[in-house]
């Protein structure tokens, strides 16, 4: 694999659309962005005279907090515009919402929406560049990204490592995402989940898919949870949380069953006691705050890659 | 009107066994003479270009014609000028308009409207139940009366069992089926999207093909044990034509459509040109090859009786909405002849019989319509096609006044030349100017 010298399209919808250079193309130049957070003054003019609109369709915290940092931290003018729904509640198209932003002529727009699909839909009639920051249940490229960053940080590879991703794999883009870019970069990748959250097709993509958490941890040297929404808990996918934590709940016993020296991955919010136990979380294993650390060097990355990759 | 005498037309009729070259004359709205060699007397003579063909008059049995209450989709007007540029002289709509045709007064509105617009007939479908709510049966023998020749919730499936019962029972009374929309509720949930490894990747809700079979296998055991004829609208998975097919094969009065879309069309259109586009978004869904593949092999066997549009405008607003949002369903007259010719006729899939059964001898028998054969006495609904020519279909360019198709930019070989209803010439293809010359009579 040779690393790619510029990013091909000029919007990051989703890792689908990334060939294996690319992905190490972001990862080497987030390295170089990390060291910006170790400097006493942690701002470059890299993006200066930049506008980038933060546009949030659904509520985030932690997402938008990070974008932010990392766009304040290249020195990007930045505003935020948060609605929770659909353009539609206000009588508008999703076009609308476009063209309405569009026309404040930003550079980069950093969007997050519950409907799969609405950033591509938008890419279609934006000349700004689109950073997808999760949509729906489809992708969420940068997750995916700074896991990666995250697990070559600590494991100084990707390919060859055995990796688990457990949880809701129905309702998670993070899965998608972390499916595309770890089959992309040569991971053996392993995925867990109740019958009731396991989509249809996942070995299509050259996964293996189990229902059994001490098989998918056996031998692992990555474990990666995924939330489960507490509205899945008390209906007909999931009968209580009590089944869940004793049939999917990572706990010190299981990870005893993983590679020595595996990892524990998180992308937050976790609940504890609920996916994992919380002396996993904090445990040994668990580099759960370093994946937020890294989330910003890695959105530096990508928005300083998206904007030509040039000094202004 | 001016008599009209069609002189040795290419006829392709399988009802009267007809696939040669024949005269046809035309008075006072009906086929008057079919034969060889017949004698002219004051009549237009209209000579076609060889390689035109003529058929018994197309009939779509569904689609949606949105008039009374959506006219910023579509009005009776602009829906019949667009079945009759997609070669259709008659089309039964869809009962599911605001408000509902669940009473004979909406009913009289449609058959007034459809007068007015006088290009294709119209056949309006009646509510099976009051407001389609699945609770009250509507006055069926009313709309009967009214001129409705089918009942149906679409839009919706009858909502029980019991109402299917109920509504299959009275029908019978009046000899007309019930079509139902097969789709059990609880399995559709809020899906969007054939449920399969497209949808599961794409983070699309999913829409299995079993939510549609079960009702279908419901419909068919309910009509085992009451009689009735249940016809399933847009058949889209194999499960469903498994179950017509054995239906069928005991004894059941079963019948079926498919729409050009699922034949031609697969869940990967919701991957193209970057994904998402909400005029790949229809209900029942795009489905996988493998169910795509098994409506073509009902249409080569026999086992799916109609080719339907299941014509759903909407507008460009509301399809430009996040894929979740936006409603189901394309328009589809003026691109079924081309899909149809294009896909099933030169692929050898099937015969030009066939395709006038599928598309007017059966759409005919199965609603128990006048047409459907070119018989003297009967009505002049013919359809002209030119089947070696191609077409690009231009989205922007459709009669329809909505552009909601997923083929814009398509080429497709076999072309509408013109169509004929109760002898009135309602539409020449302009593509085709020699076409044109020739009803013109010069």
């Amino acid at each position: 694999m040779t690393t790619a010298t510029a990013l091909k399209s000029r919007h990051l919808l989703g890792i689908e659309e990334l060939d294996a250079g690319e992905i190490e193309l972001i990862l080497e130049t987030s390295l170089a962005m990390k060291e910006v957070a170790g400097r006493a003054i942690k701002k470059v003019p890299t993006l200066r005279g930049r506008t980038v609109v933060n546009l949030f369709f659904e509520s985030s915290t932690r997402t938008r907090m990070s974008f932010e940092l990392a766009e304040k931290r290249l020195s990007a003018d930045t505003l935020g515009m948060t609605t929770v729904g659909s353009s539609v509640s206000k009588g508008e198209t999703l076009t609308d919402t476009a063209r309405t932003i569009e026309a404040m002529a930003p550079d980069m727009i950093v969007m997050r929406h519950a409907s799969s699909g609405a950033p591509h839909q938008l890419a279609r009639v934006c000349k700004a560049s689109i950073i997808n920051a999760g949509d729906g249940t489809h992708e969420h490229p940068t997750q995916a990204l700074l896991d990666a960053f995250t697990i070559k940080e600590r494991k100084g590879r990707i390919a060859g490592l055995r990796v688990a991703i457990v949880g809701d794999l129905l309702h998670s883009r993070v899965l998608r995402s972390n499916l595309y870019l770890l089959t992309k970069m040569g991971a053996s990748v392993v995925v867990c989940g109740p019958a009731t959250l396991i989509p249809p097709g996942l070995e299509t993509l050259g996964v293996e898919v189990t229902t059994r958490l001490d098989a998918a941890v056996s031998g692992a040297d990555v474990v990666m949870m995924l939330r489960v929404q507490h509205e899945r808990m008390h209906g007909l996918f999931l009968p209580s949380v009590r089944e869940y934590f004793t049939l999917f709940g990572l706990t010190p016993e299981r990870m005893r069953l993983a590679a020595e020296d595996a990892i524990v991955m998180h992308p937050g919010p976790m609940n504890r006691g609920v996916e994992i136990d919380s002396a996993v979380a904090d445990g040994r294993w668990s580099v759960i705050l370093e994946q937020v650390a890294n989330g910003v060097a890695v959105r530096m990355a990508v928005l300083y890659l998206l904007a030509g990759g040039e000094e202004t | 009107m001016r008599s009209m005498f069609l002189k040795n037309v290419h006829v392709v009729d399988p009802v009267a066994s007809r696939n040669g070259r024949f005269d046809i004359l035309i008075e006072g709205g009906k086929v008057t003479r079919v034969g060889r060699d017949l004698a002219v007397n004051d009549a237009t003579v209209v000579e076609l270009p060889a390689s035109c063909l003529v058929t018994p008059g197309l009939i779509d049995i569904h689609v949606h014609l949105r008039e009374p209450g959506q006219e910023h989709k579509e009005t009776i007007a602009t829906g019949t000028a667009s079945a009759v540029a997609g070669g259709f002289t008659a089309v039964a709509c869809m009962p599911n308009t605001d408000p509902v045709n669940d009473h004979a007064s909406v009913t009289e509105f449609i058959m007034k409207r459809a007068a007015e617009a006088g290009l294709a007939r119209v056949y309006p479908i009646g509510a099976v139940s009051v407001g389609s709510k699945g609770e009250q049966l509507t006055e069926i023998g009313d709309l009967r009366s009214a001129g409705c020749v089918a009942i149906s919730d679409d839009g919706r499936p009858v909502a029980t069992a019991l109402l299917m019962r109920r509504a299959l029972e009275y029908a019978t009374m009046f000899g007309i089926p019930v079509i139902d929309h097969c789709e059990d509720p609880s399995l559709k949930a809020d899906g969007v999207a054939h449920e399969g490894p497209v949808a599961a990747m794409l983070g699309l809700k999913g829409l299995a093909g079993a939510a549609e079979s079960i009702i279908v296998e419901r419909d068919i055991s309910v009509a085992e044990m009451v009689g009735g004829h249940v016809h399933v609208a847009h058949m889209s998975a194999r499960q469903s034509l498994r179950a017509v097919q054995t239906g069928k094969d005991r004894g059941i009065k079963v019948t079926s459509e498919v729409t050009p879309h699922h034949f031609v069309l697969t869940d990967e259109a919701l991957r193209w040109h970057g994904g998402y586009d909400t005029n790949t978004k229809m209900n029942p869904p795009l489905r996988e090859e493998v169910y795509r593949v098994a409506m073509i092999e009902g249409l080569r066997d026999g086992s799916i009786d109609v080719i339907a549009t299941d014509h759903a405008p909407h507008h460009s607003d509301e399809k430009a909405l996040e894929f979740d949002r936006a409603p189901f369903g394309i328009v589809g007259l003026e691109t079924a002849v081309p899909l149809c010719l294009d896909r099933l006729v030169h692929a050898g899939v099937i015969g030009l019989p066939r395709f006038v059964e599928l598309l007017s001898a059966n759409p005919a028998r199965v609603l128990g319509l006048p047409g459907g054969t070119i018989a003297e006495g009967g009505p002049a609904d013919l359809t002209v096609l030119s089947p070696d020519t191609d077409v690009t279909v231009h989205a922007a360019s459709l009669v329809s006044k909505s552009k909601n198709t997923p083929f814009d930019g398509w080429t497709l070989k076999g072309a509408v030349a013109a169509t004929i209803v109760g002898g009135r010439t309602v539409f020449v293809n302009p593509q085709l100017p020699e076409v044109a010359r020739a009803f013109s009579g010069k």
